[in-house]
């Protein structure tokens, strides 16, 4: 290992007080830009999933001059469209015990305690008013017969607060947050590039000036400057290849602001979902999800004998090993993402792997059947016994799903303050995107939660904080050799894939590091596997880089060549990963190593060295970068070791 | 499986377009569609020659990225599904496919099977949303919708935007499209304040973009999420009464 460590200092910029008014303190204390002045700031805002959407169309109404980037052909297509199972928010609704003080208290329990507790906190805090608006929008959440909205429990919290709307929560508030973001497209606060994605960043005196973007069907590439740059653009889960992020996710925007100076925080807490539909072949080219609601009726288990053949409904009882319930009496199959996902592991690994391949556990719903009948776990979950029909042609009412943990969500991002500024000043990182608030493992429905905080509620108040020293100074223009020289190393890029004139096709890399990252760096970790990770991937790095193929031109759309430049970049984000993997000697969260254990081989966290952020700063060599610790103290919480038991 | 696959090559807008046969050889029957593009893919690249342009991103008859006509159908023989989630178990070995990009004049074509929907933006631009400002909502309780009332307007909105009406429609019509958005907020009570102003802007947009309806039906068998043409109805409903509505009875029901 090679990293050393930083001189610089962090500051989280964390305001003084009690936890519970941190928040309504900053935003006294901060800088505003008067109404009329607004409009005089350009904002610039790549991405429009939940996060980017929400912050632009907040940006746009208050009246900053915004303008907004998608590689996709409508914002409406970002990854968030996806998610199923709900967003979470302490109304307490059900008045069964839920605040604003248990859902900070959760996150922070569940992150393992490898989070801020001012971030939770806000978070906590404003998950009230993003319900609020998003019924306003006309989000149409799930309702109970009296009109009033419907909760239920999700993955790892013991009260009812996840608002849902069917299985396709994340469509319906993309499609409220998209909405929004066109009504200000037509007001014209917003202007709206589709199809140009962000290549790089623009950096002029240490601040954040602008990016350079191609368009993805002319090929042009272009400069855009503003007073500051939002980056929404998500995470980076299919380093792995296999993943259940959309096909298009990528962790670009982010490397290419970190290869520009900004701190990359935790790459290695990655989150592998524990219900996904297994792999079933070689072809495979994404996992697909089964929305972890699912775990609140279906009962997990495997047969107690490695090597059972039995189709499931001829294993009695008495040959079943219900192995949540029987490890985790007080939560069963609810236990967090990562407890679940180790566990099947677990199972598979000893033999007892059900289906043809033997990867996966079963789901079984037949008990929930008998005790609420077909009709109510068909408007709980048609959707999803639909969807999984259609992939596996089996049919869940009947046969138990089969299930396997797949990666999903990455906790780790761009390391950014309490106003959500990167170590550049005048770069902003929202959503999945940053590092903050999940720790070192997400709760379900926690990630629409802080997409939708950061773009609605935090953002459009602390970016306010930042413009004000700029006030009346134009942006830079594109014609400065700050963006001529980015642009120019831009096509450089370009040109060098196209012209590598190799023998294998982007794909085949993309998978084959895959491999190499799911083996060594993916559910469970060793220092061994890391180093040996940490040999590997520079090895195919140079071949990608001497032997890949990408055909066509730049001038035209060309898909080969967009993926040429993210899997470029995965290359050398999958290193960090590993070696932050293996700088971490302990196991938090969805960071599991396996030298750091309890007897009953749960995560064994190493608090007195461990209870820090690690911000990596780019050096020039991926596999030599420099660490800074934010150390993270824990003032309302005392961190103990989470039991589920 | 083996099948051949006949489909639309087109370099870009303003270049003519043609069918090209491919052998697709050892495919399995639970691959998806897109999965087999994909095979079909990696097999071009390494004859040295470029892939087959489509969109696609969740793969999961989400995002409504993805969409093609296979044997004149969009999406596919399937009911109900979106081309990411048809499975080539769907086909027999030995079958001829067709591919070809939506066919409207409203989409034109990018590259390949690749086109522009963009026009569907301009409609929700138009007035597909409720105006109400961050922070300024009340408690989201505060406004009970029956169950019957947010279940139907949940149906309308699970449109995915894939444009697989207009492609099945005969007159590149779009206004399923736009009936279903228009249904999910005037179905709303939270939608009541510009339900007319919204439904006559979001139907003349429609019209500037697309060809007019004339009831043939075909859009609701084509549409990935089942979308009900009942709510064509609906918007036209709306539509004829918002030309008489005075704005400022809109309180007062009916
Ligand atoms: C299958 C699935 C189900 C999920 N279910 C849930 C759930 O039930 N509850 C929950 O809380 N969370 C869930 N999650 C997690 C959650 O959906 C995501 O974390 C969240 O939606 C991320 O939102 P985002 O706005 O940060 O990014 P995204 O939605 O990923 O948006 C990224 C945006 O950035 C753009 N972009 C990226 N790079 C560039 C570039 N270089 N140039 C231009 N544009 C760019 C993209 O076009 C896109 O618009 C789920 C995730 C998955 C995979
Ligand atoms: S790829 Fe998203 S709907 Fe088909």
């Amino acid at each position: 290992m090679t990293y050393t460590i930083s001189s610089r200092q962090l500051d989280s910029k964390i305001p003084g007080g009690p936890l519970e008014d941190k928040w309504e303190n900053h935003k006294f204390s901060i800088r505003l830009v008067n109404p009329n002045n607004k409009r005089k700031f350009k904002i610039i805002v790549v991405g429009t999933g939940l996060a980017g959407a929400s912050a632009a169309a907040t940006l746009g109404e208050l009246g900053y001059n915004v303008e907004v980037f998608t590689f996709h052909d409508s914002p409406r297509r970002a990854h968030s469209i996806a998610a199923q199972g709900g967003i979470n928010a302490a109304k307490n609704y059900h008045n069964d015990g839920d605040s604003v003080f248990r859902l900070f208290y959760d996150t922070i329990k569940g992150g393992d305690y490898r989070s801020r507790e001012a971030n939770v906190y806000r978070l906590a805090d404003v998950s009230l008013n993003i319900i609020d608006q998003c019924t306003a929008q006309g989000v149409p959440f799930a309702r109970e017969y009296g009109g009033y909205l419907d909760n239920r429990s999700f993955g790892g919290a013991q009260v009812s607060r996840t608002f849902y709307a069917r299985g396709q929560t994340g469509q319906q508030l993309l499609l409220g947050a998209y909405q929004a973001l066109l009504r200000q497209v037509a007001a014209g606060t917003v202007k709206l590039h589709r199809r140009t994605e962000m290549l790089d960043l623009v950096v002029k005196d240490g601040r954040a000036v602008g990016i350079v973007t191609r368009d993805l069907i002319s090929g042009e590439i272009r400069s855009h400057s503003a007073h500051a740059v939002v980056l929404a653009t998500g995470g980076y889960a299919n380093v792995f290849f296999l993943s259940t992020n959309a096909m298009a996710s990528n962790v670009t925007a982010a490397w290419r602001a970190h290869r520009r100076g900004a701190a990359f925080a935790n790459p290695c807490f990655t989150q592998i979902h524990p219900t996904c539909i297994p792999q079933s072949d070689e072809f495979q080219s994404k996992l697909t999800l089964m929305s972890e609601s699912l775990r609140n009726d279906g009962r997990i288990w495997v047969p107690k004998r490695a090597d059972d053949n039995r189709p499931p409904d001829q294993i009695p009882e008495e040959d079943r090993d219900y192995y949540l319930e029987r490890m985790y009496p007080a939560f069963g199959n609810l236990v967090p993402r990562d407890v679940a996902s180790r566990a099947a592991k677990r199972m598979v690994d000893a033999g007892k792997g059900v289906g043809p391949l033997k990867n996966g556990v079963y789901l079984d719903f037949s008990h929930a059947i008998e005790r609420l009948g077909i009709d109510v776990i068909a408007d709980r979950y048609g959707n999803l016994f639909e969807m999984y029909e259609r992939i596996t042609d089996e049919n869940p009412y009947k046969v138990p799903m089969r299930i396997y943990p797949a990666p999903h969500y990455t906790m780790g991002g761009l390391w950014v303050d309490y106003n959500l500024m990167t170590t550049i000043p005048g770069l902003y990182a929202l959503g999945e995107a940053n590092f903050s608030d999940h720790g070192a493992n997400r709760l379900g429905a926690s990630a629409l939660m802080q997409g939708l905080a950061d773009g609605y509620f935090i953002l459009p108040y602390t970016i306010g904080d930042y413009l004000a020293d700029f006030l009346g100074d134009p942006v830079v223009p594109t014609d400065d050799p700050a963006f001529r020289e980015v642009e120019d190393e831009v096509r450089g890029r370009i040109s060098g894939y196209l012209n590598t004139g190799g023998t294998r096709s982007v794909d085949w890399f993309h998978r084959e590091l895959g491999k190499i990252l799911w083996d060594h760096c993916g559910m469970s970790r060793n220092e061994e596997g890391l180093k040996k990770a940490l040999a590997e991937i520079p090895a195919l790095y140079e071949e990608f880089k001497r032997d890949v193929r990408v055909l066509g031109t730049n001038e035209s759309l060309n898909q080969s060549l967009e993926k040429a430049g993210r899997v470029d970049d995965f290359f050398e984000l999958a290193q960090l990963m590993c070696l932050d993997a293996l700088h971490r000697e302990e196991s938090a969260g969805g960071h599991f190593r396996e030298e750091y254990q309890t007897e009953e081989g749960e995560a064994l966290r190493r608090d007195d060295l461990f209870a820090y952020v690690a911000a990596w700063e780019w050096t020039g060599n991926p596999q030599a970068p420099a660490l800074i610790k934010e150390p993270l103290e824990f003032e309302y919480v005392t961190p103990s070791t989470r039991s589920y038991k | 499986m083996n099948i051949t696959l006949q489909v639309w090559r087109q370099e870009s807008a303003d270049r003519p377009g043609r069918f090209v046969t491919y052998q697709v050889t050892d495919i399995e029957p639970d691959m998806s569609f897109l999965e087999m593009l994909d095979v079909l893919n990696e097999r071009l690249i390494a004859q040295g020659e470029e892939p087959i342009a489509f969109d696609h991103d969740c793969r999961e008859g989400i995002c409504g990225s993805c969409g093609v006509m296979i044997d004149g159908l969009p999406h596919g023989p399937q009911l109900g599904t979106a081309t990411c989630q048809l499975h080539m178990r769907k086909f027999r070995d030995g079958d001829t496919i067709v591919v070809e990009p939506w066919r409207a004049a409203a989409f034109p074509v990018i590259k390949d099977l690749v086109v522009d929907r963009s026009a569907f933006d301009k409609i929700i631009e138009a007035g597909g949303y409720i105006s109400v400002d961050t922070g300024s909502a009340p408690d989201a309780n505060l406004i009970p919708v029956p169950k019957e009332v947010a279940d139907t307007a949940f149906d309308a909105a699970a449109c995915i935007g894939c444009g697989a009406c207009v492609a099945a429609c005969p007159n590149g019509a779009a206004n399923l499209f736009t009936a279903a958005k228009v249904a999910h907020l005037n179905l709303l009570p939270q939608g009541q304040a510009e339900r007319w102003r919204r439904t006559e802007a979001m139907v003349e947009t429609m019209e500037q973009y697309f060809g007019s309806c004339t009831n043939h039906g075909e859009c609701e068998k084509a549409c990935p999420k089942g979308i009900s043409i009942d709510f064509i109805a609906m918007m036209n409903r709306d539509y004829a009464k918002a030309k008489v509505k005075n704005r400022r009875l809109l309180s007062q029901s009916n």
